[in-house]
């Protein structure tokens, strides 16, 4: 970390605040690719900056990468398990009675009346 | 007699880094479980677009600038720490725990505002969802302040310096998990 002066790290401040920027005007466009491109790319990038130079990964011992990775790895298995019962509502010798839900009541009314019992 | 954790190292790397870097592998998995499902349910409910469209953009546009600023605050800290100026790691530490007072003092304001309007966690599953990923991650920002003030105050009398740098780490992933709820929450509409 030696090699880092303060203004080094000021400049990554500024690279994330102009960063920001773009991905909050991004969307104005209302173009869907550019709004996942300045909305999750930029801040996939946003976030290795971070670990780079923030946080200083590539100066830990590789094994510590490997540990996140591995982490990363093993949740995304969990998610990719569980996709089909989000996706699907029924299949073979199974139904989703969820499939049936509400899943989107309207939003409560400001003033709504109370109650009586 | 120094503790273990700042002496020890059986890794090539001392054992306090090592925890710290374990809790941040345990991070990924409870925090990317939630981004995970999030993704899953908003991509399989067209209607959670619109309630997306509720949340404001411009606080959390505020917020992520917020915790941007203070996890410079925490580097720099940590550069002070490093060459062994105690007192400016602490003066920038408690600069970081002023962003996240400030974060969390605007996320307070922001929920007020949202409940008041029928948003609560109750009234759909996007909106459960909304409290439990930024509540959890909110319970972080003010523990990982708790720690800080602690780590400040020894670093003040250029004690236990090491820890500047573990917090740090902390902090810096902390600001990473909201780098990407920001736009899953306020950006994707």
């Amino acid at each position: 970390m030696s090699e880092n002066s303060d203004t080094n790290y000021v400049k990554i401040w500024a690279i994330l605040l102009a960063l920001l920027i773009v991905s909050y005007l991004g969307p104005m466009l209302e173009i869907q690719i550019v709004t996942l491109l300045t909305a999750f790319g930029i801040a996939a990038v946003k976030a290795y900056l971070v670990a780079k130079h923030f946080m200083h990964v590539n100066h830990v011992p590789r094994f510590v990468p490997y540990l996140m990775v591995t982490c990363l790895v093993f949740m995304l298995l969990f998610v990719a398990g569980t996709a089909p019962d989000v996706y699907r509502d029924s299949g073979d010798n199974w139904v989703k009675p969820e499939a049936q839900w509400q899943y989107m009541p309207p939003p409560v009314a400001d003033h709504a009346e109370p109650a009586h019992h | 007699m120094r503790p273990i954790a700042t002496t020890r190292s059986t890794s090539g790397m001392p054992t306090g880094l090592l925890a710290v870097w374990w809790v941040v592998a345990s991070e990924i998995v409870i925090f990317g479980g939630l981004l995970g499902s999030y993704i899953m349910y908003r991509l399989s409910h067209d209607a959670w677009a619109g309630q997306a469209a509720n949340t404001n953009t411009e606080i959390g546009l505020f917020n992520t600038f917020v915790l941007l600023t203070s996890s410079l605050f925490a580097v720099l800290a940590h550069k002070a720490a490093e060459a062994g100026d105690g007192k400016k790691a602490a003066r920038l530490l408690y600069y970081t725990i002023g962003g996240a007072v400030t974060f969390v003092c605007v996320k307070a304001f922001e929920w007020n505002m949202e409940i008041s309007h029928g948003y609560t966690i109750t009234a759909n599953t996007f909106w459960s969802f909304y409290y439990t990923a930024a509540g959890i991650h909110a319970l972080h920002v003010i523990a990982g302040a708790i720690i800080m003030a602690i780590v400040a105050r020894d670093a003040a009398k250029n004690a236990e310096l090491h820890r500047v740098e573990l917090i740090g780490i902390y902090w810096h992933f902390v600001d990473i998990v909201w780098i990407f709820l920001f736009p899953l929450l306020y950006i994707a509409k």
